[in-house]
């Protein structure tokens, strides 16, 4: 309910996370500059613009898409489950392992499984869910969340993960980095060539084709989709776009904005069970659709473009408040800009009243968002949804007694030049005498002018 | 209800639609797909395609004709052991025949298991872009998916006239990839994580060496 | 050339920096501009605005259309109560067909200070002597939604004397984000520290902006540094001879 303020001041004192966090996204930020700029992608503000109308007519139409991609992927072999909450999609996973026998799976890294607390679901259930992205089984190992919606483990050091390692696989401590990437694709390899399912996110649910887009640096969702006999995907209903042509808008902004990458290096495009005459890839596949409160998003045509993301993560490579509170400091598995406007959306604007107004609103998250989501509109709106909520429930009185003072006097200038003349208007505005020693703390506090501007044009002038 | 009921009520609910209505076209129907395909001399697209791969990475040889491809990647395969995908090109090019070599692999198992002992994988390419130094592979009878990501190492046999110009382009010719296939995927170099504390490694979980031969005459 | 312009000076360029209106009224009339000053302005109502107090924010709107009802050119020193004006009035009066409309017919009139020298008194040198190492701090509201970037450089390249150097990372945010200083204090300090690194590494001894705010922002946490930084807005440097 209340901004995390002592583990907000931690992370602000602790400099090596200061520094881990600004390099990594100080190079992700270099990166995708180099590869939008005017020489390199010359048509970049287009594809944005042309990016945020597909997206705009697919949510407006999400309902036709759906049913289209649905047609599609039963047509090519595979069976869409539709999942109301996380636990329905859990369920559904543990009823199939069940009759299947399987009881160890892969998964692929996916922010919507996380969402869902996936794997705790199944764990509950003695499903063995293995993450194999390298951050997020490394995350899992150490039991924490995802600290960036692209570069999980951008908080671990090279000895956190050797510490991880040794405590949980029981190896010898390694802190070479190169040495600690071969002991988990050791591990992990056994894992993927036993595992009965395999379990992936998706970039993009392709409605003219029954298909799924993955995108990957590492290789391990090409293997969790292509060794295990059964293929489990997990997308959210907003990640629909109308046709696989479309994938030249979105393909071409989705690695350049995330990593700086043209294309990361595998970009896999799935469209059901293996076909007849195919000698590899599952044999069944299943494409569970999550709601989890999407549709409570839908209504509303501003905060509706909450839903267009494709979650690249430039907004928390760009935001400065991320990048001094750091990702564990949301309140969600989506943390940065992103995070700000959703989660209000979907756990309600009073859970987290702190959290649309966690912003200086400097537009930074706006200006590279690869699909145009207007995110400072939507936080002033989420801002003034908090605002009344606290005026229905009588809270934070005088916050809004300080803004209708204020009002006041700036309605009325006699009032206006008669309190300046006294003194300061500002001291008014503040919130709570609270807020004001907090403010004050960080700096020394400006003073009142002497002579406002409006008391040296009167001096200064015969009236005019 | 079903979970299916649910969802489909509350999404048109919040959009205010109708079952079975058309999408909304707030002011024209949904632009064609933009598709933006260089002008270049199709001539140069085995250079850019090379200078873009080695740049990710790969290592290149270009050659003249399908007899020049076994002596070029000779080297690699000394003291070595190699799956090889079913397609015609390979052979043709006599890699299926070389004794390090295992093709013909028909039975998903069996494939499985070849590639995951051998240290090479050897596969032909359905299209390979320029632009961004990619392979672009069709999942079928002549390519399966394993045998260019199991094994540590890739070797892709690449006829020239497969390259295209970019994703672009690919898209322009396959407008809908899943009507041929399960799975067509773009491999953009060596597999590779910055996971921890942002420093590059190169073969995670796919191959960590790969390597293109570009085939001018086929 | 219509020599008549409206000043709207901003509550905060009022009350605590009234230097910043001084001094632009001075470089304007040295350009031969006649400066007109509506008694009756108060503020644009941005804070309450971007509190969330939307009722009060059109209050305080309605206020300002009514006091620049007859104001053909209405100037102001700051990119972020401009951008109020221009972009946020058109929101707060989204069911209001008159004030919108009003809202809209004031957009083209109204301009912020070094825009208005370069598009419309079209001068770059307004014959200003400031001597020094300067740099300057893009303001976000200024840089993002108003699209001003060159425009102040160009206008202290030509100050005689004036040594310009850039920062690094100039467009990052100072901290300020009105009542986000006073409910995340540690969060805008820590933004306005790595701001005055960014300063520091040019050897400046001025950090110039278009905006007060920014400027009061920085001003407090150098000050509370000890360091031999001084911020000033652009309108004091072009006044300085």
């Amino acid at each position: 309910m209340n901004a995390p303020e002592a583990d907000i001041q931690q992370a602000i004192d602790d400099p090596r996370l200061q520094l881990a966090i600004y390099t990594a996204t100080g190079r992700l930020i270099d990166h995708r500059a180099n590869v939008v700029s005017a020489e390199a992608l010359p048509h970049y503000q287009d594809l944005r613009s042309e990016a945020h109308a597909i997206k705009k007519h697919t949510i407006e139409n999400l309902d036709y898409y759906l049913e289209q991609l649905e047609s599609n992927v039963i047509a090519h072999g595979g069976k869409v489950v539709y999942c109301r909450t996380g636990q329905e999609a859990a369920d559904f996973v543990l009823d199939l392992a069940k009759k299947r026998g399987v009881h160890m799976l892969v998964k692929s890294k996916s922010m919507t499984s996380e969402e869902i607390h996936f794997n705790e679901r199944l764990e509950e259930h003695q499903l063995e869910a293995v993450e194999t992205d390298l951050g997020e089984y490394i995350l899992q190992l150490a039991h924490q969340r995802p600290y960036h919606i692209v570069a999980p483990a951008l908080h671990l050091t090279r000895y956190d993960v050797a510490d991880v390692f040794t405590k949980e696989l029981g190896v010898e401590n390694e802190v070479v980095i190169e040495k600690q990437t071969k002991i988990a694709r050791n591990v992990l390899r056994r894992k993927f060539l036993d595992a009965g399912i395999g379990v992936s996110g998706a970039n993009f649910l392709i409605a003219d084709s029954g298909a799924i887009v993955v995108v990957e640096n590492e290789g391990n969702a090409r293997l969790s989709t292509s060794v295990p006999k059964i293929h489990i995907a997990i997308a959210g209903i907003e990640k629909a776009i109308p046709r696989a042509q479309d994938l030249a808008v979105f393909l071409n902004l989705l690695g350049r904005s995330a990593t700086g990458q043209p294309l990361t290096v595998y970009t896999s495009f799935l469209s059901g069970p293996r076909r007849e005459n195919e000698i590899d890839g599952p044999d069944e596949f299943y494409l569970l659709l999550l709601d989890n409160g999407r549709t409570k998003l839908l209504a509303d045509p501003v905060k509706r473009q909450s839903l267009y993301c494709i979650r690249c993560g430039a907004c928390l490579n760009h935001c400065p408040v991320y990048r001094k509170i750091g990702g564990h400091n949301y309140p969600w598995v989506y943390s940065g800009p992103i995070g700000a406007i959703i989660t209000p959306q979907f756990h309600g604007v009073t859970s987290d009243t702190w959290l649309p107004f966690a912003s200086s609103l400097c537009g930074a998250c706006a200006e590279v968002c690869p699909v145009k989501i207007e995110i400072p509109k939507v936080l002033l709106k989420l801002r003034e949804e908090v605002t009344e909520a606290r005026r229905k429930s009588d809270s934070d009185g005088l916050e809004r007694f300080a803004f209708q003072l204020f009002a006041w006097i700036a309605t009325h200038p006699k009032i206006y030049l008669l309190l300046a003349s006294l003194g300061s208007i500002f001291f008014p505005l503040t919130p709570k005498i609270g807020p004001l020693k907090k403010w004050a703390s960080q700096r020394t506090l400006p003073e009142p002018a002497k002579q406002s501007f409006h008391q040296w044009w009167a001096a200064r002038r015969p009236k005019s | 209800m079903t979970a299916r009921d649910q969802i489909f009520g509350d999404i048109r609910k919040a959009l205010k639609r109708a079952a079975g209505e058309p999408p909304l076209f707030e002011v024209a129907p949904l632009a064609a797909p933009a598709l933006r395909i260089p002008q270049m001399d199709r001539n140069l697209y085995a250079d850019l395609f090379v200078q873009k791969f080695e740049s990710l990475g790969g290592t290149s040889f270009r050659v003249r004709n399908t007899s020049a491809v076994v002596p070029a990647i000779a080297e690699l395969l000394v003291q070595k052991h190699a799956v090889a995908s079913n397609s015609p090109f390979l052979r043709k090019c006599g890699v299926t025949g070389l004794v390090q070599v295992h093709a013909g692999f028909t039975d998903r198992d069996q494939l499985k298991e070849a590639c995951a002992a051998a240290d090479i994988g050897i596969t032909s390419v359905d299209y390979a872009l320029a632009a961004t130094g990619s392979f672009v592979m069709l999942s079928s009878p002549n390519e399966a998916r394993l045998i260019s990501l199991l094994p540590p190492a890739h070797i892709a046999i690449v006829p020239r006239s497969r390259l295209l110009a970019n994703l672009d382009e690919l898209l322009s010719i396959l407008p809908r990839p899943a009507d041929q296939t399960s799975s067509m995927v773009l491999i953009t170099g060596p597999s590779r994580t910055a996971d921890i504390e942002q420093i590059l490694v190169r073969g995670v979980h796919g191959p960590g060496e790969i390597y293109a031969v570009v085939v001018d005459e086929e | 050339m219509n020599t008549r312009v409206s000043l709207f000076v901003t509550c905060i360029v009022d009350q605590v920096f009234p230097q910043v209106g001084i001094a632009i009224t001075e470089v304007l009339e040295r350009l031969g501009y006649q400066v007109h000053f509506p008694k009756a302005q108060t503020c644009c109502g941005q804070p309450a605005f971007n509190s969330g107090y939307s009722d009060e924010a059109r209050k305080i709107a309605r206020h300002f259309l009514e006091v620049f009802r007859d104001s053909e050119t209405i100037i102001v020193p700051s990119g972020s109560c401009t951008s109020m004006i221009v972009h946020h009035f058109a929101d707060l009066f989204e069911h209001e067909p008159k004030l919108l409309a009003e809202a809209h017919a004031l957009e083209p009139r109204v301009w912020e200070f070094s825009r208005f020298l370069l598009e419309v008194a079209q001068v770059e040198d307004v014959g200003a002597r400031f001597d020094g190492v300067v740099t300057y701090h893009d303001s976000c509201h200024a840089l993002r939604e108003l699209h001003i970037h060159s425009g102040p450089r160009k206008l202290l390249a030509k100050v005689r004397g004036l040594t310009f150097a850039e920062m690094g990372a100039a467009e990052e945010c100072c901290g300020f984000g009105g009542t986000f200083s006073i409910k995340f204090p540690e969060v805008s300090g820590a933004m306005a520290r790595t701001k005055i690194d960014s300063i520091q590494k040019t050897g400046a001894s001025t950090v110039v902006s278009i905006d007060s705010s920014c400027l009061m922002q920085l001003q407090g946490v150098i000050d509370r540094a000890g360091l031999p930084i001084r911020t000033m807005h652009l309108a004091e440097v072009l006044a300085s001879q």
